[in-house]
């Protein structure tokens, strides 16, 4: 859990026992350190100490920006260390795919996770690698934020929201059948656990970051039932989150004042297909998948940050590459960590780089290298608080 | 008796009796159009006319629509339109659907129809279909067509689009067919088909040649949804294959999107199933300078249907007098396009897309702070200084 999720969940243990913290109530110091003990026992406390996480840095150009994350965080004193692992699609018992072990267990160890690009080779026999992953620790949240770049300008200069998406269901179950020759029916399923779930999570995720309200897409004046169960449910954990303002607006109304006016909107959450197409029309709009951080939310704490990029094969060992979109994303770790200052140096670092326009990569719009880059962060993190 | 004697007798008979004729046994041509499968080229009959006369099927709707309406036939009434709309009032509240079928019933007479968009509540039980959706599966009006083109005098963030957004209306996603098998457990069905996906393809193509335009661009998530959007892939390629002339290439509905807020020069004429159709032609409207400029047409074989482009009800400018009419009154040309009215059609687009320009008269919805009587009124100044005689207010 990150720092901001053990406060609040201290928080709202003492007020369910009706303790409260000001001390004009009995304050029971025995009660808070059993609450603490507690806590300890299933979540990681991240005190200063190491912590360390999964490193998978992935096909193309993954290994090269992984070292310049790396680089960085070194730079920055960061007290993380990697564990690198590998992630290929090896036949297990009973004939399923499965990931190798030994990235299982770490992962499960570590909870954290920081991954590059894999490619998904076609007619391999096993599914793409990211759905692997998916499936294999039921990473159930896809989280995006985006927030426009001073610097990378692109012709929407003020954008900043959060887009949720249900990973798991929805439309891309994989349920098609043929019904007769030329009738095709592909199944979109929505299940209340699934969508009790993202829809709790959305609102954990606002009140943890301070953001102020939640919409909900959906399209339930046609997909009555589906969507409607969706919205019942986003409706019921509102409920729970009186602080947080929540509305509900319709797909085709999100897409049409995006394009206008993205500055409108702060914490979206949806089903699969609408998170899809919504969280890649925001990446446009901040300027592409090479700078959009991501992060996936699984059960059981589990949290991997990716960048959604391409693996690049043409630039790959060029060291041409950009290392934004991962590094961006290893700040959302960061943050979720509960390491805040360290991932405000960080961005503000990498934001100074790119606004300076001095060592920027081909596709920001310089002739720099990926080390040059690189470099450049480090530098400007000495010059920040 | 069988069609071919009838026509023949008609032609035969025409000069005598005029038109009468043909309206009378038209019902038996009627007949067989409505047999004809997709492999057979539709006869597409004239507009009905009486008098010299059309009748056209109004349907206000609700928020923004009743105002639009009176303005559209205020419009006409200035300019001397031979058209006649009926009205038709849905009450989109109501449980029963016999406002809806009434209406229904007014556009299979009429043959064409102009509404607004009537607002579904969503919080109503599944029985309760959209009055929208109800009317386009019912009338088999199988093709939504959407121009987006920039306009000068319209501020937006991107220039020089102009995309021809070409959207499959009666299948796919909303098919409404949903049930829960298990309590918290709902599945919804999305049908894609053979016969209609090479229809709409077809129905593109046949488009894109027509207007000259080079190149066609099928929208899909075929690597996820394999069969579904597999089989719509392949239909389109299938009929490109028969238009070597026109370039034909596919991209995956999240990069589109992508694109699109980046460069959304590079779209000539899009063509996809109904949702991913639903979405991009949100986005583009939005490129263009919101929805109140741009309008839609739903084409049927036999039938078809104008609308603002992406039907919006506009509850929260309803009776205010803010509306922009840009949109409901180019919808309104191209009625008048199809009735093959193309003088009276080209007159009030002229006049519209002017007074466009005039930022000072620009409403709510493009940042200004103009009205839309305003609006409608500098429309009717510009048709009376340009154009023929008019009625004298």
């Amino acid at each position: 859990m990150a720092g901001n999720a053990l406060r609040s969940a201290i928080v709202n243990l003492l007020r369910k026992w009706r303790l409260s913290i000001n001390g004009q109530d009995k304050f029971k110091a025995k009660e808070v350190l059993r609450v603490a003990a507690a806590l300890k026992k299933d979540t990681r406390m991240f005190s200063s100490g190491m912590q360390t996480v999964t490193l998978i840095p992935g096909d193309g150009i993954g290994p090269e920006i992984s070292t310049a994350v790396m680089k960085i965080f070194e730079a920055a004193k960061v007290p993380i260390q990697w564990e690198e692992r590998n992630i290929t699609a090896i036949k297990g018992p009973g004939g399923k795919w499965v990931i190798p072990s030994d990235a299982k267990e770490s992962m499960d160890r570590n909870k954290m996770g920081l991954k590059g690009p894999l490619k998904t080779p076609i007619a391999a026999g096993h599914p793409s690698m990211n759905l692997l992953l998916r499936k294999t620790f039921d990473l159930y949240a896809n989280v995006r934020p985006c927030v426009s770049m001073e610097g990378y300008e692109t012709p929407y200069a003020d954008v900043n929201l959060v887009t949720i998406r249900e990973n798991t269901e929805g439309e891309y179950s994989g349920i098609e059948h043929v019904i007769v020759d030329g009738v095709v029916q592909s199944i979109k399923l929505i299940t209340e656990r699934a969508s009790k779930r993202i829809a709790e999570y959305a609102f954990e995720y606002a009140r943890n970051n301070k953001r102020a309200s939640v919409t909900a897409v959906h399209k339930a004046n046609i997909m009555r039932m589906s969507d409607g169960l969706f919205l019942r449910t986003c409706r019921e954990a509102a409920e729970k989150y009186k602080d947080i303002k929540f509305t509900e607006m319709y797909l085709d109304t999100v897409c049409l004042n995006m394009v206008q006016d993205p500055s409108q909107f702060d914490v979206l959450v949806m089903p699969n297909l609408y998170g899809d197409i919504l969280s890649d029309l925001c990446a446009g709009l901040i300027g592409g998948l090479g700078v959009t951080p991501s992060g996936n939310i699984g059960a059981n704490g589990v949290a991997i940050f990716e960048s959604v990029h391409g693996t690049a094969p043409d630039i790959a060992g060029k060291d041409l590459a950009n290392p934004t979109a991962l590094l961006l994303s290893a700040v959302m770790m960061l943050r979720h960590m509960g390491l805040h200052d360290h991932a405000r140096r960080i961005q503000t670092a990498c934001f100074n780089t790119i606004r300076d326009k001095k060592a920027l990569t081909g596709d920001l719009g310089g002739s720099s290298k990926c080390s040059e880059f690189t470099e450049a962060i480090c530098q400007q993190l000495g010059y920040i608080e | 008796m069988t069609v071919p004697p009838v026509s023949s007798l008609i032609t035969a008979l025409k000069p005598l009796f005029g038109n009468l004729l043909s309206r009378a046994c038209g019902s038996a041509l009627c007949h067989r159009r409505h047999n004809s499968t997709y492999a057979a080229r539709p006869i597409i009959p004239p507009p009905a006319q009486y008098g010299g006369r059309h009748t056209v099927t109004l349907i206000p709707g609700d928020g923004i629509g009743p105002e639009l309406a009176n303005h559209v036939q205020e419009l006409f009434r200035f300019c001397c339109v031979p058209v006649d709309f009926e009205v038709v009032h849905v009450d989109s509240s109501m449980a029963s659907e016999d406002d809806i079928n009434n209406a229904i019933m007014a556009i299979r007479r009429n043959g064409v129809a102009l509404k607004g968009n009537l607002e579904t509540n969503h919080n109503l039980p599944p029985s309760h279909i959209s009055r929208n959706n109800l009317l386009r599966t019912t009338l088999d009006l199988y093709a939504n067509v959407m121009h987006c083109r920039s306009l000068p005098g319209v501020l937006t963030r991107h220039h020089n689009i102009d995309i021809l957004i070409i959207r499959e209306n009666t299948e796919g996603e909303y098919s409404s067919l949903e049930h829960e098998n298990v309590p918290g457990v709902v599945e919804c069905l999305k049908i894609i088909t053979r016969s209609k996906s090479l229809r709409i393809a077809d129905y593109a193509f046949k488009m894109a040649r027509e207007k000259g335009r080079g190149q066609v661009t099928a929208v899909h998530k075929a690597n996820i949804m394999k069969l579904g959007d597999g089989l719509f892939l392949e239909c389109c390629q299938e009929v490109a294959s028969r238009y070597p002339e026109i370039a034909f290439d596919s991209m995956i509905v999240d990069n589109t999107t992508m694109q699109l807020v980046s460069r959304p020069q590079q779209f000539d004429v899009m063509l996809m199933p109904n949702l991913y159709g639903n979405v991009v032609s949100n986005v583009c409207a939005g490129l263009v300078g919101g929805p109140g400029l741009v309008p839609g047409a739903n084409y049927g074989e036999d039938y078809a249907v104008f609308e603002m482009g992406t039907r919006n009800t506009g509850k929260s400018l309803a009776n205010r007098n803010a509306a922009n009419p840009t949109a409901m009154l180019l919808a309104s040309c191209l009625l008048l396009d199809h009735l093959k009215l193309h003088a009276y059609a080209s007159m009030i687009r002229r006049a519209i897309l002017s007074t466009v320009t005039e930022t000072r008269l620009h409403t709510e919805d493009l940042g200004g702070q103009g009205s839309t009587s305003e609006v409608v009124q500098s429309i009717m100044k510009t048709i009376q200084s340009n154009g023929p005689l008019t009625v004298s207010k």
